[in-house]
């Protein structure tokens, strides 16, 4: 069997892959841009006894969602900007609990209602911290149609895998965007379910510190009956607020994603070996920036471009191996300055410059390749 | 189970003893509740091992944690979104949300509302007791006119929900409400919403003798329970704000029971009837 060819835009393609990563329960409010997402798995998901669910806000999109992890199911939802704020709460009891799910971000402009209809990347530092306290995040930042299938896929691998929330952030343009996908046969598709605990239920702990710092989940019917709560627990889910037990038990959370970077980390460079101008940047304007590398080195530049297709945890050892050669740093994105905070704080501030649009357009190459002759000047 | 099982109830099969003893203060009628709730899953049968139990934040989300089932401490007000997610996922499981006035009437008052409409096999325990009292004795969407709390401190001025009333306006198709000064009712009310196919709606009339009952000279446990039977508190429960004060008038026990499509299994036929629809294409 072949794979097919389909021509589909961002969210449609999200929502193919989701079904095709095992998702069997979506909760979701509508929402510019993301709202093709939800449209799609209403109806996909009866048609593989799954479960799609509209719910009275993003507050209790997320909640069902994490509900319906909890009973041992693959779940999703999908937003933007003003709905991602709404879920912050819940993402951090997703953390917490350690309960897997994948939350889409169609990027929109903002603050506030901002721009609907209109791209931007002024979440990356909300999907990083918008949840309060120290917690563990992934977020996955597709570029193409195609890497939002495939990103989207990833998503749900690595949710179950680490059991975390996983991001999928994009922005409004690679959503409606148009393009031809390569979807894989279905039994192609390489999934991953997470542990569920078996056997012993006596002496089960739900948050054991096993040795992979991931342990196994009881799924309800199963006969373990465990407490689970967002109130900082000991290995036996029960909270607790002993100094030493609380410190382990976040520290077990975070080291789970910060051990596995070299799992979960994924970056694409294009003519980064000799660059001595590297452009960073991610989704759409990753595009523009790697043609404006082209131009450049069409005109003579050793011009490279650094692309994190994960996008936190940060592949901060690949930056600093990109940018081995460069002297100047350029980072461009649909925002005031969020991703260059991270640059900055890898490389210094000294070599990394800023190319930023915040009117709701994106940025086309020619803006790129002049902000790089004027920094080289 | 046989019958035998059934009448023989001993709350200590169905609580967490390690957990022991709770956290719970002295007079809190939040125990009765729980002991109410869980006499009721042993005479229906229900297996422990397909009990969820979904909570939110406050007293009465701590009261969850002490029930050797499934349990699910969640987040302020969301519990019922949880239990949402939870049920349709999972429909083989017994549902049940605990949670409490400030919880479901006022964080959580969106998800009621809907709750309700949606009519989902979710069984919900709303403990009444008047406050916030997880936080200090704040005022809540319960607490009588006139009464004192920590942020009322020259009497409450705000008129007070009636929670049957709004569930019973939502479409809720059972609602309940019962005393924890009579268990053996308060224990059949429960039942009878845990036998429902949809969502059924309890109110508990808790009380908080610690921090609400002690501001407003309502005595000790025994007096405030005590005066859920004189019903000195129907202005919070029983009438509806545009409504004069009717003392004595205050209804308990099954008040709604409607035959409405559950909402989980309308959804399921659907989809099934979808899928053999696509079958029949080829």
């Amino acid at each position: 069997m072949t794979p097919s060819l389909a021509a589909l835009h961002g969210n449609r393609a999200c929502a193919l892959a989701a079904i095709a990563a095992g998702c069997r329960f979506f909760a979701g409010y509508p929402i510019t841009p993301s709202s093709e997402i939800a449209e799609q798995l209403s109806r996909e998901l009866p048609r593989v006894d799954g479960v799609f669910i509209q719910m009275e806000d993003e507050i209790g999109s997320l909640a069902a969602v994490i509900g319906a992890s909890l009973g041992g199911v693959k779940v999703m939802t999908a937003t933007s900007g003003p709905g991602f704020s709404l879920m912050q709460e819940n993402l951090g009891y997703a953390a917490m609990t350690e309960t897997p799910c994948v939350i889409v971000n169609v990027m929109r402009g903002g603050p506030s209602t901002g721009m609907p209809t209109r791209p931007s990347q002024g979440d990356i530092m909300q999907a990083r911290w918008g949840t309060h306290g120290d917690h563990p995040i992934v977020v996955l930042a597709p570029a193409s149609v195609q890497e939002i299938y495939d990103e989207t896929i990833r998503a749900f691998n690595l949710a179950e895998e680490f059991r975390t929330p996983v991001i999928v952030a994009y922005d409004e343009t690679i959503a409606h965007l148009l393009e031809s996908v390569v979807i894989p046969q279905r039994r192609t598709v390489a999934t991953v379910t997470r542990k569920f605990a078996r056997g012993d239920e006596q002496g089960f702990q739900p948050y054991a510190e096993t040795e992979d710092l991931v342990p196994p989940m009881a799924r309800p019917g199963d006969g373990h009956r465990v407490h689970v709560t967002g109130l900082t627990h000991m290995a036996d889910g029960f909270p607790t607020q002993k100094p030493d037990l609380a410190a382990r038990a976040t520290r077990r959370l975070l080291d789970k994603i910060e051990q596995n970077r070299d799992r979960i980390e994924r970056t694409e460079t294009f003519e980064v070996e000799d660059a001595e101008v590297l452009i960073v940047a991610v989704g759409i304007v990753a595009r523009a920036a790697r043609r404006a590398a082209q131009d450049l080195r069409s005109a003579g530049a050793r011009a490279g471009l650094f692309r994190p297709v994960t996008l936190w945890p940060f592949p901060e050892q690949a930056l600093i191996e990109a940018a081995a050669k460069a002297r100047h740093v350029l980072v461009a994105e649909m925002n005031a300055g969020q991703l260059a905070l991270e640059v900055e704080r890898i490389l210094g501030r000294g070599r990394v410059a800023r190319l930023n649009r915040i009117d709701g357009e994106p940025i086309p190459p020619a803006d790129i390749a002049r902000s790089i002759r004027e920094i080289a000047a | 189970m046989n019958e035998a099982v059934r009448t023989n109830f001993d709350i200590k099969d169905y609580l967490r003893l390690e957990m022991m003893p709770h956290f719970m203060c002295p007079g809190c009628g939040h125990g009765i509740a729980l002991r109410c709730l869980l006499w009721a899953v042993h005479e229906l049968g229900v297996d422990k091992n397909r009990l969820a139990v979904v909570s939110g934040i406050g007293c009465s989300g701590r009261v969850g944690a002490y029930i050797d089932a499934n349990t699910f401490h969640t987040t302020h007000g969301r519990p019922l979104a949880f239990a949402t997610g939870l049920k349709l996922a999972r429909p083989d499981l017994t549902v049940v949300v605990i949670t409490g006035d400030g919880d479901c009437l006022a964080i959580g008052g969106n998800h009621l509302i809907h709750a309700c409409r949606r009519n989902l096999d979710i069984t919900c325990l709303m403990l009444n007791n008047e406050v916030y009292g997880m936080t200090g004795g704040q005022v809540s969407p319960t607490t009588a006119i006139d009464r004192l709390t920590t942020t009322t401190p020259h009497g409450n001025a705000e008129p007070t929900f009636d929670a049957c009333r709004l569930a019973d306006a939502a479409g809720a198709s059972f609602v309940g409400r019962e005393v924890t000064r009579q268990a053996p009712a308060l224990k059949s009310v429960i039942k009878a919403g845990l036998a429902h196919e949809g969502f059924a709606f309890i109110e508990v009339l808790s009380d908080c003798t610690e921090i609400y009952g002690r501001k407003n000279d309502l005595g000790e446990s025994p007096e405030m329970i005590l005066a859920q039977k004189s019903d000195m508190r129907p202005e919070a429960f029983g009438n509806a704000a545009d409504e004069p004060f009717r003392p004595n008038r205050l209804r308990a026990g099954v008040l709604v029971q409607r035959d409405r499509p559950e909402y989980g299994r309308v959804y399921r036929e659907r989809a099934a009837a979808e899928r053999a629809k696509a079958k029949a294409k080829g």
